[in-house]
């Protein structure tokens, strides 16, 4: 790195309240013109308050913040982008029926007699692109390309409007590898650029891949920030991180206890589903833990949902304990036994106006009802439970579980299915967008789960967690099942080459490899 | 909504994220507006009223409001449930017409007055289950779908009666409509019967737990295993006996058979739930919130009236009031749209 170079954004003292929350307390931080400045910390940590005091979606109740050395009022996210600050949040911006051009061209659109002058735009467009390196024609849909393909197009549009500070709030939650890669490449151009830039992520790996330095925060306060490219004693281990978002030690963040599997729960033989899913055959055991890997689109998810009955099977058999596990819906895949932790958790399963109570009783209300009536009593005691399990606090059942973190709402998902007893259990994704605290907590009940003889069958694209919790991994490609591996043995890169369908002698030496997390 | 829905905020939980959204008036407005609520206004425009109407404050003035507000109020309830399902119904002043119809046609063919009332809620729950088929299974807009309901049951209404009122004088159930119970209009003793329903119904049982699920996130209650088809056509069917129920009242107020009964109705229905503070968006919302809101629009219609306010202003008065409300809503729901 050259020297210390002047700061492009500088924020001093900022505090922020939210009724009797302390969202921020006296937050200073600052960010480099050129660097990635990655920022981690739990969801809650007080990231994201203040991003959005930066890009002008909060106003701070004190401290300042300086653009360039000279102070400024982000009044508006306007003002922001004025003053140079984009930010490209995790859920896109874009308009998905209009073309990336037309969505580039967003409130500044190129007219010519009074008319949207069409072949300038798409010119216009071209030329935005090409600044981020992305080739994708301007003349598409956005909404038909990937999210991948979508963020660079957002991107593209904060580097036209001379964007100086980008803030990129865990982009890649959603990307393949590949896509990971390619922003990646992206970032560290507009980095050599001197642009500044702001990485929240959960992700320790890209976190190290990527950072200049991290700033890590805990519970509204700035905990510390240390220099990536600090060598010697200084030099940056991943535990220090982890101690600093967690303020101890979290070691082996992975368990799986080993125990001899018992007979086999789940069997599905040539299963196959609409777009092209499957054939497919695989078994889960009583007691095992199957991961099931694959790129986005592999078909983990749409396996996942015809097993349980949410989408109609076009072939196949699936049996369970023996007996067909013949499904038309959701209600006939709980009764028989199934449960299943969505992909998203906003979308898919969280009533966010309802308690934490009725979000974790909804699916076995009857069990806790006479005569179509919920008996209050007994139903309380029985999430009281499973939340106690959980680790939620009980005085949160009668909470609604917007205020929830995320971490805490995927407990509450979690909870629902352990009211089910099923005997087998899917969880899609089931640690996205959760902090590091509860992540080990949901490692720790599947575990659990599966020491109980359920069945567990857990797809997660973060490879070194259904490695770290698995028994057997599944590797899908293109709908299929590409290989079985055992997980004890599996090694992140055999698995890649499974699911890429790239097979060569000498694997690539990982970047990542030997980290952590 | 729950008992013990603690969110003061001198009571914060350690574990969890208050973020109360984006920050400024808006959310401040929003705020206090779910605390203090809309049976503040309910009391303010009282007082207002009490100040400026000489009259106003009277027992019998109250009395005529609360039977006014009946019908409206009943309307409301039933369509309470289905906008908690992020659905409407705008044919419930049809269903009011046509149950009014159906029963006072069958107290005239001479079937017992219990049966004849009960042959008026069914025909409304018919009505509504047929909405219901119709959103719940072809997935047609509930918008669009009562809509056409709205039309084709007003037609309904006409024909049975070959567009004529029938006048029935000497009806079994007159009392429901004039009649009184300890000094309380039978009509007001009815409307909280009904309350007292639907309050039961979504407080207390399952089904009250999956509406609001279903509103909330259709897809996840679909996912949850809740049979969410089923759960749209019984609010829909709840919409309509409730209509139904109004239209008895209404038979019984006018002591005939009135194609015309309850025409435009729909909109001060939707008016007293969305006052009521229950979104459109669905999933959040309170039964007894509708009543205050049915009660403010009957108090401003009442209090217009004794001051002697034409007619053509009391419609611009209430119009912008329906226009405040959903403005609060829709605020409300910006406001917790990011956060």
């Amino acid at each position: 790195m050259s020297g210390t170079p002047a700061p492009l954004l500088e924020v001093e003292g900022i505090s922020k309240r939210f009724g009797a929350t302390l969202a921020l307390s006296n937050v200073s931080f600052d960010v480099r013109a050129g660097e990635v400045h990655a920022l981690m910390g739990e969801n809650g940590a007080g990231k994201s308050t203040l991003m959005k005091i930066i890009s002008g979606n909060y106003q701070p109740d004190t401290g300042s913040v300086r653009i360039d050395s000279s102070p400024v009022a982000l009044a508006s996210p306007r003002d922001a982008m004025a003053a140079g600050v984009a930010i490209i949040h995790q859920e896109l911006n874009t308009i998905p029926e209009m073309t990336v051009a037309e969505n580039l061209a967003t409130g500044n659109e190129p007219v010519r007699f009074g008319m949207l002058d069409r072949r300038k735009m798409v010119e216009q467009a071209r030329e935005k692109l090409a600044r981020v390196g992305a080739d994708i024609d301007p003349n598409r849909p956005i909404g038909r390309l990937s999210v991948g393909m979508q963020q660079m197009v957002e991107i593209a549009r904060a580097v036209a409007e001379n964007a100086k500070l980008l803030v990129l709030d865990e982009p890649t939650a959603a990307l393949s590898r590949t896509e990971s890669e390619q922003l990646f490449a992206l970032i560290r151009a507009m980095r050599s650029r001197g642009m500044g830039l702001v990485y929240i992520s959960h992700r320790m790996e890209e976190v190290w891949e990527l950072a200049d330095r991290v700033t890590v925060f805990r519970d509204g306060q700035l905990i510390g920030t240390r220099d990536m490219r600090a060598t010697g004693p200084d030099r940056v281990q991943p535990g220090d991180i982890v101690r600093m978002m967690v303020g101890r030690d979290i070691d082996d963040l992975y368990v799986r206890t080993p125990h001899p599997a018992g007979d086999v729960r789940l069997s599905v033989r040539e299963l196959t589903g609409p777009g092209g899913i499957g054939p497919v055959s695989f078994d889960v055991r009583s007691g095992q833990v199957v991961g099931m890997v694959g790129l986005i689109g592999a078909g983990r998810t749409e396996v996942a949902r015809l097993i349980y009955g949410a989408d109609r099977r076009t072939g196949g058999t699936v049996t369970l304990d023996g007996r067909p596990l013949q499904v038309r819906n959701p209600i006939d895949g709980i009764r028989a036994g199934v449960g299943l932790l969505p992909e998203s958790r906003k979308d898919q399963a969280l009533f966010l106006d309802l308690t934490v109570k009725d979000n974790v009783g909804i699916s076995t209300l009857a069990d806790y009802s006479s005569v179509g009536v919920v008996r209050g009593g007994p139903l309380v005691k029985a999430v009281r439970t499973v939340m106690d399990q959980l680790k939620v606090r009980s005085n949160a059942l009668g909470l609604e579980s917007r205020a929830l973190s995320g971490g805490n709402q995927q407990k509450l998902v979690l909870g629902r299915l352990l009211l089910q007893r099923p005997k087998l259990m899917i969880l899609d994704e089931p640690t996205r967008g959760v902090d590091i605290g509860a992540k080990s907590e949901i490692y720790r009940l599947v575990n659990e789960i599966a020491r109980t003889g359920t069945a567990v069958l857990v797809i997660s694209s973060d490879l070194p967690e259904a490695l770290g919790i698995s028994d057997q991994l599944l590797v899908m490609r293109g709908g299929r099942i590409a290989a079985s591996l055992d997980a004890r043995e599996a090694t992140e890169e055999a698995v890649m080459q499974h699911a890429t369908g790239v097979y060569s002698d000498d694997a690539t030496p990982n970047e990542d490899a030997g980290i952590p997390r | 909504m729950n008992p013990n829905t603690v969110t003061t905020p001198d009571n914060p939980i350690p574990d969890t994220r208050v973020e109360p959204g984006t920050a400024g008036r808006g959310a401040a407005i929003a705020y206090w507006w779910d605390r203090v609520g809309i049976f503040a206004v309910l009391l303010l425009l009282i007082a207002l009223m009490a100040v400026l109407a000489p009259n106003f404050l009277s027992v019998d003035n109250a009395i005529n409001v609360a039977r006014s507000v009946s019908i409206n109020a009943i309307l409301a309830a039933g369509l309470t449930v289905v906008i908690l399902t992020a659905g409407i119904d705008l044919s419930v002043g049809s269903i009011l017409a046509v149950a009014g119809v159906g029963s006072v046609l069958l107290a005239v063919d001479g079937v017992p007055t219990p049966l004849a009332l009960l042959g008026g809620i069914l025909i409304g729950a018919l009505c509504g289950a047929l909405n219901g088929v119709f959103v719940a299974w072809l997935a047609l807009p509930a918008f669009i779908v009562t809509l056409g309901s709205m039309t084709y049951l007003r037609g309904l209404a006409y024909s049975l009666l070959d567009g004529q009122p029938l006048v029935a004088s000497d009806l079994g159930f007159r009392g429901i409509g004039n009649g009184s119970v300890a000094g309380i209009p039978q009509p007001v003793v009815v409307m909280i019967v009904v309350y007292a329903i639907f309050w039961f119904l979504l407080e207390r049982t399952r089904f009250g737990r999956h509406v609001y699920a279903v509103g909330g996130n259709m897809e996840a209650a679909r996912l949850a295993g809740i049979n969410v088809k089923r759960v749209l056509l019984y609010t829909y069917m709840l919409a309509g006996a409730a209509a139904g129920v109004a239209g008895l009242i209404f038979s019984a107020r006018v002591l005939s058979a009135q194609p015309t009964a309850g025409e435009g109705y729909e909109l001060d229905a939707i008016a007293a739930v969305v006052l009521g503070g229950t979104s459109l968006a669905g999933g959040r919302g309170r039964i007894f919130g509708t009543l205050v809101g049915a009660v403010i629009i009957g108090v401003l219609s009442n209090g217009l009236i004794l001051l002697d306010v034409p007619f053509f202003y009391q419609l611009v008065i209430k119009g912008v009031v329906i226009i405040i409300a959903i403005a609060l809503d829709s605020l409300k729901r910006f406001s917790r749209a990011s956060g």
